[in-house]
């Protein structure tokens, strides 16, 4: 069962470029377990932003089988697609990506309304993951009211909090000084302590080491690198 | 496989969510939402305003048929070469029929009336019988009205209204005084009132100044038959009407093309029904106010999805369907039209209230012309938004979020 948790075969992805091909995912295997810590380490243009599509089921492969909880993720429609990014993954972007009109609090409970959650339980469920992340006393903060490591970790109670099978994070730290960013990886180390699935992509070898694992790509191949020693 | 909310109360939950967006979202945007809704306002009102006071006029008129035109009927009759018009013999048959209470003829001339220095061309001068004077009682404010000696007679003798007693006789009693028609000398023998000629001739061709015996006013003519008659009934005037017709189809030949019989009912429905092309036509072309106000909705809705690309990436990161996207944008583009077309009804049935106290006319609030309006902008709203949603919607996210 627990093969099939994240499980991926050759995957390939292939754009049309005019009457070229441009080949950017040159079959890719990856395994991961349940509570890992992975970072995927590659330079821009080593095809890094496409595998967190395919990982985050935002873009579909060319080729090549992907299993996500016991979901083939190659034979899914865009509908299918939408409800496991609503239930299974958890986005962290760059930039926190909040939503300016909206307080903390609602910019966390977005994930909730798309599912159909009742109110009430969006309040509370958004409430426990502010108070996660240790922003409790931000709740109606509005996104330009906080800082930018507040305004990560609102991001991250919001792919949190809809208790997702993966936390997928692309360069969570990328416009942090670093500083906050020391913060949010820690944040990730306490998140991965509690048991949590965590995927980090990054380009920056500093960030990459706090995983447990970490893979390299380049040039569209993935190769493992040497286990990081965990602290 | 997790499954959160979900079923009818979920979708319920979501549509209030984005409701609440999309609310949020025009409040983010005054101005450009104000000056959207003011397309569709605009538009609302001009079809409201023009539909509301034309069915307004066309109530008060149709009120004023029906309270001055009860049992009346009109008879034109040409004739043939052999006999172009009616003598008086067949005025009396007509009058003998069943149903029929009396007969006035109606001979009309324009000419030139004179006293003193005092000229006036292009007079309307009606021929009139006893008649006339016996079922309107109140078309004479003074004096006598005309007899049947007169008629016999051919006399000389004239009711004048009240402009005609202005014209020639300032401060001078006319009854009994001479005035000049066509030439003749007339005897002054009464005064009409103001609400004397209010037949449906008058209406449709401008009331008589001046009404004399319709036999003096055939001899002015050159003319010994009457055309036009105003036939009086009592009850049912459409078994009368076939009565009058079957009198005229012997009268005639059988030719029906000679004769012409009008009904009230008829009037008011040709009335009727050129008022209602009126509110179409003029409904249509406000209505274009109406779309283009759409394309107004339309615009703000493009510019939205446009400025929106990264929010619209977001939502579908975190799980939103397309559909989910789709309704957003929808409802936010319904709600627009439809406070533009509320707020449009108001102001335009205000509008058409202002318009109908100056004409005079007693304002009729007509509800099928506000759920025109407001529906025609809801439809308006959803048929406008439709496109920019169903964009939103297909936005891949990943070409979306890129622009991070």
């Amino acid at each position: 069962m627990d093969r099939e948790f994240f499980r991926m075969r050759g995957i390939t992805k292939v754009y049309k470029m005019g009457d070229e091909d441009a080949v950017v995912l040159r079959g890719i295997d990856l395994d991961i377990q349940r509570g890992e810590y992975l970072s995927v380490l590659g330079p821009s243009g080593s095809g890094k932003s496409t595998l967190m599509n395919i990982i985050g089921c935002l873009d579909q492969p060319t080729e090549g089988e992907y299993a996500l909880d016991g979901n083939r993720i190659e034979d899914l429609d865009e509908l299918e697609l939408a409800r496991i990014r609503g239930s299974e993954i958890g986005f962290v972007f760059q930039n926190a990506q909040l939503l300016t009109r909206l307080d903390a609090q609602k910019n966390v409970e977005l994930p909730l309304i798309y599912a159909g959650v009742r109110p009430k339980e969006r309040e509370r469920r958004a409430r426990e993951m502010l108070s996660l992340v240790g922003l409790s006393d931000r709740m109606h903060h509005r996104p330009n009211q906080l800082s930018g490591g507040q305004q990560q970790r609102v991001a991250v109670a919001r792919a949190l909090v809809t208790n997702p099978t993966l936390l997928l994070a692309d360069e969570p730290t990328g416009a942090l000084d670093q500083r906050t960013g020391r913060q949010i990886m820690e944040l990730f180390q306490q998140l991965s302590g509690e048991g949590r699935t965590i995927i980090m992509i990054t380009h920056d070898l500093n960030i990459a080491k706090c995983a447990r694992r970490v893979v390299h790509i380049i040039d569209g191949n993935l190769t493992e690198g040497e286990e990081a020693t965990s602290p | 496989m997790k499954r959160m909310g979900s079923g009818i109360l979920g979708s319920f939950f979501m549509l209030v969510e984005s409701v609440r967006m999309s609310v949020a979202n025009i409040r983010q945007n005054r101005l450009r939402s104000f000056l959207t809704i003011l397309g569709i306002l605009i538009g609302v009102t001009a079809v409201i305003a023009l539909i509301t006071t034309i069915q307004s006029v066309s109530g008060s008129i149709s009120d004023s048929f029906s309270s001055m035109g009860a049992g009346t009927l009109t008879v034109s009759a040409t004739g043939t070469e052999l006999k172009a018009g009616l003598d008086a013999e067949d005025m009396r048959r007509i009058a003998e029929l069943d149903g029929v209470l009396g007969v006035t003829p109606s001979v009309s001339l324009s000419t030139k009336v004179a006293r003193g220095g005092a000229l006036e061309t292009g007079v309307a001068v009606s021929g009139k019988n006893d008649f006339y004077f016996e079922s309107n009682p109140d078309a004479i404010a003074r004096g006598r009205a005309i007899n049947a000696l007169d008629l016999e007679g051919k006399s000389r003798v004239c009711l004048i209204n009240a402009d005609m007693v202005d014209l020639f006789f300032y401060g001078v009693d006319p009854v009994g005084e001479v005035l000049y028609i066509g030439g003749l000398d007339f005897t002054v023998i009464g005064i009409l009132s103001e609400s004397a000629d209010e037949t449906v001739q008058s209406m449709l061709s401008g009331s008589a100044d001046i009404m004399i015996p319709y036999t003096t006013a055939l001899k002015m003519n050159s003319e010994s038959l009457v055309t036009g008659i105003t036939v009086y009934t009592e009850g049912d005037s459409a078994a009368v009407q076939d009565s009058i017709e079957a009198f005229l189809d012997a009268l005639y030949n059988y030719e029906d093309d000679t004769y012409e019989i009008t009904t009230m009912d008829s009037i008011e429905d040709t009335m009727d029904s050129m008022l209602s092309m009126m509110s179409a036509l003029l409904g249509g072309i406000a209505s274009i106010a109406l779309v283009v106000g759409g394309i107004g909705i339309m615009n703000m809705m493009l510019t939205s999805v446009t400025e929106r690309t990264v929010e619209i990436g977001l939502k579908k990161a975190v799980g939103a369907r397309p559909g989910q996207i789709q309704a957003q944008f929808l409802i936010e583009s319904f709600l627009l039209s439809v406070v533009g077309g509320v707020s449009g009804a108001l102001l335009g049935v205000a509008l058409s209230a202002a318009l109908c106290s100056v004409m005079g006319t007693s304002f009729q609030l007509s509800y099928a012309a506000i759920a025109l309006g407001v529906g025609f902008s809801a439809a308006v709203g959803i048929l406008f938004g439709w496109s920019p949603a169903r964009k939103a919607s297909k936005l891949n996210p990943i070409d979306a979020l890129r622009r991070m």
